[in-house]
């Protein structure tokens, strides 16, 4: 099967769902590369380009909402989580307006852009403010739920989405998204890998090479990041110990963060967090770059044998 | 405007203006400066203009307004109270904890008010998009929005302005309430905004002056922003900071502090009696 970016799926999804005339598109001079464009070709009268100016297109987005429409604002991670973050903190989630705010290019692998265009700390940004839902799914047809859920939720929104293509994680035909609720993708008994978004396709790499050397890694989807699922949590520390959170975020505040949160007041345990290590990016391929700062599959799994033998 | 209909809305103001006294006094801060200096504006609007229903504050069709320049809650609490969307006794609970009448306004609970905001340069945004769901929606609501002249230094209010021209939002009119005076002193020392109004004219906006203290004037620019097709209207109001009380007006000092005891009764005591000059007028109309 083909590999799909998550932006691209987001994209499909607001197509195919737009058809609920409550909806209404924002975005801010990246339709291309936000796919946006996808829902304005079907869709024209509702898509509106509000040019380089994020603050005023999210604030436009409350305006709007405010009348009883369901408004998707869309621009990189870093234009959108940061620099409009005061815009989502005040016009958006103060009141608890119905906007969703759709971030493509999160992390690392936008790529050779660099640093300045690389968001790695949007997760914790979002995830800090009151009324705000985090969605950060990890494939296409996960995307695709998390947009209907988006959709469907009373309520202002953050869904994190990359710009790299990504392998089919879940199957399209049997996969249940269900908001906040972790997903086993794979059984195991030794330890649990917890990871978001592109991370999870490279977990189940990681697994792979951990089950050679004979260890039973769990992989968990942890597509909610806020409200964080602690059942899941609490049952994978009873059941295997070692939990390892894996995200293209930097290692603050980040899905590691939120695990620990969850974990270190219901059920204390040792937990080894895997993301960007207080850096920031560089310019290179995707691939590259999650070689240099360690989060492939290879790298994953070294990180896990060193932690599981600490 | 008819010289009862002026009187009227004097009153109005007047009754405003004490209401934003007591409101400051009794929660001992607040903004009473630039909220005396947006009075007519406010009553001008709430008074002779806006289609609003206070039984029905989420009516669909309403007008919208957005005070962008959220801190002179005191005036649009006041306003919103004479109106009747709420008791006015409740103006005395403002800035206390348990109140629903926060520093600054909050759409989810307080009747009347159509968007939280306070944080500079974010309400005229959010009113560009009520008046871009308007043209959307095809319905013919107005939008009205509030602007402070310091708050124009907020770059946000540009890209604001550019949306406005560039969506043709032309039932969408705001207010500059120029009084010339920010938190820190004059405008022109703090960060020059002038010259607001060919600003606003060359970022595409229809831009029309007025007395901000002259309610026939801002009526008639109301009413002149309503003819205007294709693009949203600035009306840019010559206010004076503190207007009403002798001892706030044109002294940025008042921008956010709260009158002692002394100097409550002061004020009270000069809006009464300019009240008392109205009623004797009114009587002497009839």
């Amino acid at each position: 099967m083909g590999k799909v970016a998550t932006r691209e799926a987001y994209g499909k999804a607001l197509a195919e769902f737009g058809a609920d005339e409550r909806i209404i598109v924002l975005d801010a001079d990246l339709s291309k590369s936000t796919k946006t464009d996808t829902f304005k070709k079907v869709y024209p009268e509702r898509h509106f380009n509000m040019g380089i100016a994020e603050g005023n297109m999210m604030s436009v987005a409350a305006g709007l909402a405010s009348t009883g429409k369901i408004v998707f604002a869309s621009t990189f991670a870093i234009f959108a989580a940061e620099r409009a973050c005061e815009q989502i903190r005040n016009a958006i989630c103060y009141p608890k307006l119905n906007v969703k705010v759709c971030a493509t290019h999160a992390g690392l692998t936008v790529g050779e852009d660099g640093a300045s265009h690389q968001c790695i700390e949007d997760l914790a940004v979002m995830r800090a403010l009151p009324n705000m839902l985090v969605l950060s799914p990890c494939d296409e047809i996960e995307t695709k739920l998390a947009i209907k859920a988006a959709i469907e939720h009373d309520g202002p929104v953050y869904v994190r989405l990359g710009r790299l293509g990504v392998e089919a994680v879940h199957d399209p035909d049997t996969f249940k998204f269900e908001v906040g609720k972790g997903v086993e993708i794979k059984e195991g008994t030794d330890l649990t890998i917890v990871a978001t978004g592109l991370m999870v396709q490279e977990s189940l790499k990681a697994a792979e090479i951990l089950a050679e050397k004979g260890i039973n890694a769990r992989v968990i989807d942890m597509h909610t990041i806020k409200p964080i699922d602690t059942e899941i949590l609490v049952k994978a520390a009873k059941e295997t110990g070692l939990i390892v959170t894996v995200e293209e975020h930097n290692i603050t505040g980040g899905l590691g963060g939120a695990v620990c949160e969850a974990l270190s007041q219901n059920y204390p345990c040792k937990v080894k967090m895997i993301g960007v290590e207080e850096k920031f990016g560089k310019s290179g391929t995707p691939a590259a770059l999650l070689e240099k700062y360690g989060l492939n599959a290879e790298a994953i799994a070294e990180k896990i044998l060193a932690a599981k033998e600490a | 405007m008819d010289k009862r209909t002026k009187l009227d809305l004097q009153k109005k103001a007047t009754q405003i203006r004490k209401y934003i006294i007591e409101e400051v006094f009794s929660a001992k801060s607040g903004h009473p400066g630039g909220s005396l200096s947006c009075t007519d504006i406010f009553t001008t609007l709430y008074f002779a203009e806006m289609n609003v229903d206070t039984k029905n504050p989420k009516d669909p069709n309403r007008d919208r307004f957005v005070l962008s320049k959220g801190h002179c809650a005191p005036a649009l609490y006041a306003t919103l109270a004479v109106k009747g969307f709420f008791p006015e006794e409740d103006l005395y609970t403002f800035r206390k904890v348990d109140s629903y009448l926060e520093g600054h306004p909050n759409m989810t609970y307080v009747p009347g008010v159509d968007m939280s905001t306070g944080s500079l340069g974010q309400g005229i945004s959010t009113a560009v998009g009520m008046a871009l769901a308007g043209k959307i929606d095809k319905k013919d609501y107005r939008v009205y929005s509030i602007l402070g002249d310091g708050e124009i230094e907020e770059g946000q209010v540009w890209e604001a302005a550019m949306a406005g021209a560039h969506y043709k939002l032309d039932n969408l009119t705001a207010f500059v309430d120029y009084n010339g005076l920010q938190i820190d002193g004059n405008i022109t020392d703090v960060m020059n905004p002038e010259p607001i109004a060919d600003k606003f004219a060359a970022f595409g906006w229809n831009v029309i002056s007025v007395d901000g203290h002259d309610h026939e004037q801002i009526k008639n620019a109301i009413e002149t922003a309503k003819t205007v097709k294709g693009k949203p209207t600035m009306v840019v109001c010559h206010c004076v900071k503190g207007k009403g009380v002798s001892f706030m007006e044109n002294n940025y000092a008042w921008h956010g502090t709260a009158p002692n005891q002394e100097q409550r009764d002061q004020a009270i005591s000069e809006l009464d009696a300019l009240m008392a000059k109205i009623d004797k007028e009114i009587a002497e109309e009839a």
